[in-house]
């Protein structure tokens, strides 16, 4: 493994792995790019103008195919070439049209007007264009902006406060996501497979729930001292599982569903119903709350719900991604992923390495657990506090590729997808699983490139990378 | 294969530039001119009517219990009373209660119902920011001005459940078991081992509850409140242990319960809770011995009905056997075996409450 192909891999997504990763659906790869070879230079490329079509630029492609390209040229070509990002955007499209379709059919005009469908074919369509039409427009203005608040407030009739209401939920809906997006991204590019996000998160979420309400903090100290509780309890389940590997082999698959089930519902349901921490008054389980000032301040405003999760999630990114590409343990981490026993006699300690995986990764889905305790109500540690975060975490992360900025733009799209959707319960009683039905098939769609592909008639290469992560992730 | 990676950058560029140019003249065409009037806002309603709306727990609408409870006392209000419109929004997690309840809030609700004590904290925190808004929550108690909270002792009913079963155990020895151990549950458990211990003291008689013990808080819970086969299976073991009236407090799992006595031919019995298992299960009606009713249908209505016709929701209700907020449903096939005098007494045990002269010291009872 050269940095010469695995530090463009990074920056910039497929755009590194353009020159060798050919596999066109109609024409015969060359031995060399059947092979897959990260390496091979495309010196070769037996010129085969399918449809009358070669272009010449030739100073283009060798710049593309060469390795010491500069960094202007790697993002250039990142956002024109852009494979992985075109098959994403196209998973979405795809999923949307899909989700249109179970929307216009869930619908009971359209149900009411195709009973006449073919002597009014019209009204069926008209139905169904108002349904999807304002589903939609209602998942757009709950989650990124609503033109008609945004209008009135322009000439002064409406407060920005309301105008910033969807984009502060969907950062608030995000930040969980990111989160333990993170934390199964980063096994991932070790090789492993996190499946225990929800457990860590919930643990996350125990530890910063406990630290947070223990002591009546003063301010700032209170918030740190709550997300490194939150941080501390991640860690110490991912640590369980990354020792039961590093240790005795046994596999994180395994024992992350496993620790799961053990952190919720069976550990937190009898934490929290514990005198001295169920909350006062209350038979049911839940525990007191986390003080003022251990919680996350609010971005802009105490009437908007977006507060310093998001910072202290994207932050997490960076930091996960200045692991990966600049330090000696990142590159360990990836070395790890890549091939175990390669790296083993090449002298890297990889029991070390999952251990350190593990509890890293724990970390960042504490820090989701967190972020949800700290940050708005439910500010108390309840069995199903941390929801779903940990599973849908896994699909943000495969979405995203594995890679952190991926991550983020996932976390955030999911964000919007969930926050979307509850203005879409409240405008057009569209049921909250349309939503869900829409980011599962982003995801099928996204691991599913092909598909996409055939559908959209991209003659583009082999794209995405996400099969080999998924591969890694169970072999490893 | 040059050739191609040449084309296909061509090709994302165009399509970026596609997205990019549609997305401008889009942002164009929606126009930036000064709007006209807002549109009318009151604090009520469209046309006049009466706009009730809930936000479910994570649950869901479909839950076989409260959440399916409460939305059907709204259905059965909208049907007596056409001024009221009704609406529901589905929580997918504890997350969505805050945000849910403020968008109600909003879409000028009259009346925003939360559903399940969990929500108590984001429907406190949006009932203090909302002042003028009227709300109302059930199975929790939140003390503000505008929010109407509904409770429900069903200790009460469980007790002469309990009675009941104590005095029709052939075998000496009745169960119970719950969905999961949390105090909305456990309070039928409670009432019901309460019930027990008080025939045995009144009759002199030593039956046994199997799957529950008060005092220690320990029992028997089939952690799911949909798996029929679950229900099924810890029947089968109460059974085998010489049991032979159950009591599942477990929603759909239940049903696992009343699928296995009904093929007994009238050796073993259930006990339904929530709803009468006579009219929610009629198929196995010839197996419920009764059932132990929570009225979360009749109180909704009742408040929805009453603030459309204006009267102040406030305060709290607790629904106990003295209001009919909770109560035991009738013997129905049971009717003719059941006793006279066990029957009378199970009246009287149930007077006897109302009256205070028997005390449940179940610590799940609304307060």
């Amino acid at each position: 493994m050269s940095s010469d192909d695995e530090k463009p891999a990074d920056d910039s997504g497929a755009a590194g792995h353009t020159p060798g990763r050919d596999d066109e659906p109609t024409g015969q790869p060359t031995p060399a790019s059947r092979a897959g070879d990260p390496d091979a230079k495309p010196t070769g490329g037996t010129p085969k103008a399918q449809d009358g079509k070669g272009g010449t630029p030739k100073a283009r492609d060798g710049k593309a195919g060469d390795p010491r390209r500069t960094r202007t040229a790697i993002v250039i070509d990142a956002l024109t070439t852009a494979n992985t990002a075109t098959v994403t955007v196209l998973a979405v499209v795809l999923a949307l049209v899909v989700g249109a379709l179970v929307i216009a059919l869930s619908d009971q005009q359209v149900l009411d007007s195709m009973q006449y469908f073919f002597s009014r074919p019209g009204d069926t369509f008209s139905a169904a264009w108002q349904a999807v039409s304002t589903a939609y427009a209602a998942l757009f203005t709950g989650s990124i902006v609503d033109p008609e608040t945004l209008n009135y407030a322009w000439w002064g009739m409406a407060s920005w406060t309301q105008v910033l209401t969807p984009i502060s939920e969907t950062l608030t809906y995000a930040a969980p996501l990111i989160g333990t997006g993170l934390a199964v991204g980063l096994a991932f590019r070790a090789g492993m497979f996190n499946i225990g996000a929800q457990g860590q998160a919930m643990m996350g979420a125990i530890g910063a729930g406990l630290v947070g309400f223990v002591l009546p903090w003063p301010p700032v100290i209170g918030v740190i001292a709550a997300v490194l509780g939150g941080l501390l309890g991640g860690s110490i389940w991912g640590l369980i599982a990354g020792w039961l590997k590093a240790k005795f082999g046994a596999h994180e698959v395994i024992t992350t569903i496993m620790l799961n089930y053990i952190a919720a519902p069976s550990f937190v349901t009898w934490l929290v119903v514990q005198h001295g921490i169920q909350q006062p008054g209350r038979n049911d389980p839940i525990s007191k709350p986390v003080v003022d000032n251990a919680q996350l301040p609010h971005l802009f405003g105490s009437g908007l719900r977006a507060n310093l999760a998001i910072i202290l999630v994207v932050a997490a990114a960076i930091g996960v991604s200045w692991l990966l590409r600049r330090s000696t343990l990142g590159f360990e981490f990836r070395a790890v992923g890549s091939n175990p026993n390669a790296s083993r006699t090449a002298g890297i300690n990889i029991d070390r390495t999952y251990l350190l995986v593990m509890i890293f990764a724990g970390a960042l889905a504490g820090l989701g657990g967190a972020a949800i305790v700290l940050g708005n109500t439910p500010n108390s540690i309840t069995p199903s506090v941390v929801g779903n975060i940990g599973f849908d975490g896994i699909t943000v992360a495969l979405l995203g590729r594995g890679k952190p900025v991926g991550t983020v733009l996932a976390g955030l799209l999911f964000g919007a997808l969930q926050a979307g959707a509850s203005q879409m319960q409240v405008t057009s009683q569209i049921p909250l699983e349309v939503s869900t039905i829409i980011q599962s098939l982003i995801v099928i769609f996204v691991a599913a490139p092909a598909l996409v592909k055939a559908v959209f008639r991209l003659r583009a290469q082999r794209v995405g990378t996400i099969g080999q992560n998924l591969a890694k992730g169970w072999n490893g | 294969m040059r050739k191609e990676t040449v084309l296909r950058r061509v090709r994302g560029v165009r399509l970026v530039t596609v997205l990019a140019v549609g997305g401008l003249s889009l942002a164009l065409a929606a126009g930036c001119g000064k709007p006209p009037e807002k549109k009318a806002d009151g604090g009520s309603g469209s046309g006049g009517q009466y706009k009730a709306c809930m936000v479910t727990d994570t649950g869901g609408i479909d839950d076989h219990s409260f959440n399916a409870s409460a939305w059907q006392g709204m259905q059965d209000a909208k049907k007596d009373d056409s001024k009221v419109a009704i609406q529901n929004t589905q929580s997918s997690s504890e997350q969505d209660y805050e945000p849910n309840l403020t968008k109600f809030v909003n879409a000028k609700c009259d009346l925003v119902i939360g559903v399940g004590g969990l929500m108590s904290d984001a429907l406190t925190k949006v009932a203090k920011a909302n002042p003028k808004q009227k709300f109302a929550i059930i199975d929790a108690s939140v003390d503000l001005p505008n929010v109407y909270s509904m409770q429900f002792n069903t200790a009460q009913p469980a007790f002469q459940a309990g009675y009941l079963a104590a005095g029709m155990s052939k075998t000496g020895k009745v169960a119970t078991y719950g969905g999961v151990n949390i105090p909305p549950v456990t309070i039928y458990m409670d009432g019901f081992w309460e019930g027990v211990q008080y025939y045995n003291k009144a009759k002199h008689k030593n039956v046994q509850v199997l799957g529950w013990n008060e005092k220690s808080k320990k029992g028997v819970f089939a952690n799911s409140f949909t798996d029929q086969n679950k229900g099924q299976s810890l029947t089968k073991t109460f059974i085998s242990q010489g049991a032979d009236i159950i009591l599942p407090v477990a929603g759909g799992t239940a049903l696992g319960t009343a699928a296995t006595t009904v093929k007994s031919g009238g050796k073993q019995s259930t006990i339904f809770v929530d709803f009468d298992g006579c009219v929610s299960a009629k198929n196995y009606c010839s197996t419920f011995l009764t059932s132990v009713t929570k009225g979360i249908a009749a109180a909704v209505q009742k408040a929805v009905e009453g603030g459309q016709q204006g009267k102040a929701l406030t305060g709290s209700y607790i629904g106990d056997l003295s209001n009919d907020g909770v109560g035991l449903a009738p013997y129905h096939d049971w009717e003719s075996k059941v006793p006279a005098a066990l029957q009378k007494d199970v009246t009287q045990v149930g007077a006897d409450i109302k009256a205070g002269k028997i005390t449940i010291t179940s610590g799940a009872q609304p307060k």
